[in-house]
């Protein structure tokens, strides 16, 4: 009822084309920034904001990162935990070196690092397709993976071999490290995770965006279009890999606080690609779906049985956990294999028509 | 100068003054690469039938010696639980086949790529469910696996063959015979065929999918559970032999993901590869080289044939 478009004309090209046609889609979103920007900060506990809200924000971001390159352009990979980890290493070494400038800068420059480590694993995208691809991103997960935990460079040659967030303040407000407040690194995370969504959207609304596609849909036809394969390629590596980058530098810096070698393993890139498929291919909104369910729902799985009153080992339910999720995984794939993202567009389409069906 | 040194001369110098180290070392690679192979099998059988790049053939390989040694800790005789494992994993590929790759028929191949990883999930938490995460032995001896080592003497040194290698040599060699008979003789074998050919073309001439699909997830699960016999004899079983799932992905790229051929040859030069590679230029970069060094033997034989050693060539068309 709420939901119409009747009665919004659009007068001129740049309205009807715009990425929210409809006036509703515009206030929902409004609704949703205001929820994220002003409720959740004053209203949410702390363990809404650091433990859920913090780190879904991370990995939605990571996901566009994946998606701009596996849902647009059509390339698989599995190597996003290994550029995540780039990322969050190259602040790491770069806040050591030059700890007075402002670490927001640095978390954003760290991205252009693992864009060139992306670049360079990029490279044999041009002559390999398909599943021979991800096989061969797994080579640069395989290989950084190795850099981090054997290479002592890289974590200060310190003992433990963990990297460890020292603090750094803004303004003179810590953002990183123990002392901070979980609300400024949530503003922080949230500022970084907007701005960044919406440049993904201008680029995949533009010319950028269309490449990739041309590409993904069929990389020989867009060839004889005269789009570059090379470029668009690279290109797509090196952004996805920003995105992932910035990302990964989040994740330790905003989240763990500090992290070890293996979090940035062969699983975290399998997670992050659970959310793009789950929350669909080739969808910006798709993306914070997905990571919403596949990071969330591990967490309600933990806590619905002792508030059921059902006494379970905890042991038994990491095994049930895994259970679940790997059954739910098969279940939404069947249900709707274009993701929660196609769900959500079917949803509203029904709510266009509703309460009359034809 | 040193680094040349030490990267292109001091190897192979070591190789020349202890030959018996060098045929010890390309011996271990040898018969890993036939372990890898086994693995390689499981992948490509699934994938030249169904256009499946099944990633849970690794959890399979461990679920099937689970389910062994954890029948034979209940009491049942090795070889009954034996056949009882091999029953298991027909109701797995049967399993399969219904609840899993029937609703997803004609999906993309990244949609069914995705459900094999939800399999790998819930087959770990099953798994652990029921067998518990703490590592076991394999019941080799119990199976008439032989134990010990064979030593000879060569070239002034002794190289040290396992029995047990030898033996898991033989029964792969075996299992890949009767494979490659059993696709080119038989009737169903050039059903399989014709299905990996087009699954419309062989739905049209009345070969039943569903039927193929089961008896391939069923070879696929055979050769888990002699690769899981095999790779648990050497070490144990535990959830850790999962990531030898990743270890074949080179071997199946090298040798092209439909080529039972490929992912013997594959195996066999990226275990050699990565041992030798490990043992003689390891200490210069660094040990642990072995987890990237077989994607790096494998993605530069890529640059140079994109569909892998004995891939079918990739024709594209507009």
């Amino acid at each position: 009822m709420l939901y119409r478009e009747a009665g919004q004309f659009k007068s001129s090209y740049t309205a009807d084309m715009a990425v929210f046609p409809i006036l509703q889609d515009r206030i929902g979103l409004g609704i949703v920034l205001f929820i994220a920007v002003v409720i959740i900060p004053y209203f949410g506990s702390s363990f809404l904001i650091q433990a859920i809200m913090i780190p879904f924000l991370i990995f939605s971001l990571a996901s566009i990162g994946l998606n701009l390159l596996t849902g647009y352009t059509g390339l698989l990979s599995l190597g996003t935990g290994a550029f995540m980890g780039v990322g969050a290493y190259a602040c790491y070494k770069l806040t050591t070196y030059f700890p007075g400038v402002n670490i927001i800068v640095w978390i954003l420059a760290s991205g252009f690092f693992s864009a060139a480590v992306g670049v360079v694993f990029g490279l044999p995208s041009l002559r390999i397709k398909g599943f021979y691809l991800a096989v061969a991103t797994l080579a640069a997960q395989f290989f950084l993976s190795w850099c981090f935990i054997r290479q002592p460079w890289f974590y200060n040659y310190n003992t433990s071999g963990a990297i460890e967030v020292p603090t750094r303040a803004l303004f003179g407000i810590p953002v990183t490290g123990a002392t901070s407040s979980f609300t400024t690194r949530y503003f922080v995370v949230l500022g970084i995770v907007i701005v960044m969504t919406w440049l993904a959207s201008n680029l995949v609304h533009g010319r950028i965006g269309r490449m990739w596609m041309a590409v993904r849909d069929m990389d020989l036809a867009a060839e004889l279009i005269g789009i570059r394969l090379l470029q668009t390629k690279l290109l797509a590596f090196a952004i996805s890999s920003f995105y992932s980058g910035v990302a990964g530098a989040l994740l330790v810096f905003m989240w763990y606080g500090s992290a070890e070698p293996s979090v940035f393993d062969v699983n975290l890139s399998f997670f992050i690609l659970f959310m793009v498929i789950i929350g669909g291919l080739g969808s910006l909104t798709g993306s914070f779906f997905g990571a919403a369910l596949i990071f969330i729902l591990p967490i309600v799985l933990r806590y619905i049985p002792p508030k059921l009153g059902i006494p379970i080992q905890s042991a038994t339910v990491d095994h049930i956990q895994y259970m679940v999720i790997g059954a739910l995984i098969v279940i939404f794939l069947i249900a709707e294999p274009a993701g929660l993202a196609r769900l959500w567009q079917i949803g509203k389409q029904k709510l266009r028509v509703w309460p009359f069906p034809y | 100068m040193d680094i040349l040194y030490k990267a292109f001369i001091d190897p192979f110098m070591q190789m020349g003054a202890a030959p018996d180290l060098f045929v010890q070392t390309l011996w271990d690679g040898l018969v890993a690469g036939v372990l890898y192979s086994l693995i390689a099998l499981g992948f490509v059988l699934i994938f030249k039938a169904s256009g499946v790049f099944n990633f849970a053939q690794g959890i399979m390989v461990v679920f099937a010696a689970l389910t062994l040694v954890g029948l034979h800790e209940k009491g049942v005789p090795a070889y009954l639980a034996l056949a009882i494992t091999i029953g298991i994993m027909f109701l797995l590929a049967v399993g399969v086949e219904k609840l899993m790759l029937r609703p997803l028929v004609n999906q993309p191949d990244i949609i069914l790529f995705m459900a094999t990883f939800g399999l790998t999930y819930f087959l770990i938490g099953f798994g652990e469910l029921i067998f518990g995460g703490d590592p076991k032995v394999m019941i080799a001896t119990q199976l008439g696996l032989p134990r010990g080592a064979i030593d000879f003497k060569f070239a002034g040194g002794f190289v040290s063959l396992q029995k047990i290698d030898i033996a898991a040599t033989i029964i792969a060699s075996i299992m890949v015979a009767s494979l490659a008979i059993f696709f080119q003789k038989t009737r169903i074998g050039r059903a399989l065929r014709a299905v990996a050919d087009s699954h419309k073309a062989a739905l049209s001439v009345g070969i039943s999918l569903e039927q193929i699909w089961v008896i391939v997830w069923f070879a696929a699960g055979l050769v888990a559970l002699a690769t899981g016999i095999m790779w648990g004899a050497r070490s144990e079983v535990s959830f850790a032999l999962e990531i030898i799932a990743l270890k074949a992905l080179p071997v199946l790229i090298l040798g092209g993901f439909t080529s039972i051929p490929g992912a013997i040859a594959g195996g066999v030069i990226i275990g050699v590869g990565e041992k030798i590679g490990e043992f003689y230029w390891g200490p210069l970069l660094g040990s642990g080289i072995e987890t990237w060094l077989a994607y790096v033997i494998a993605l530069v034989f890529l640059l140079f044939r994109p569909q892998g050693l004995f891939g079918e060539k990739i024709i594209e068309r507009i």
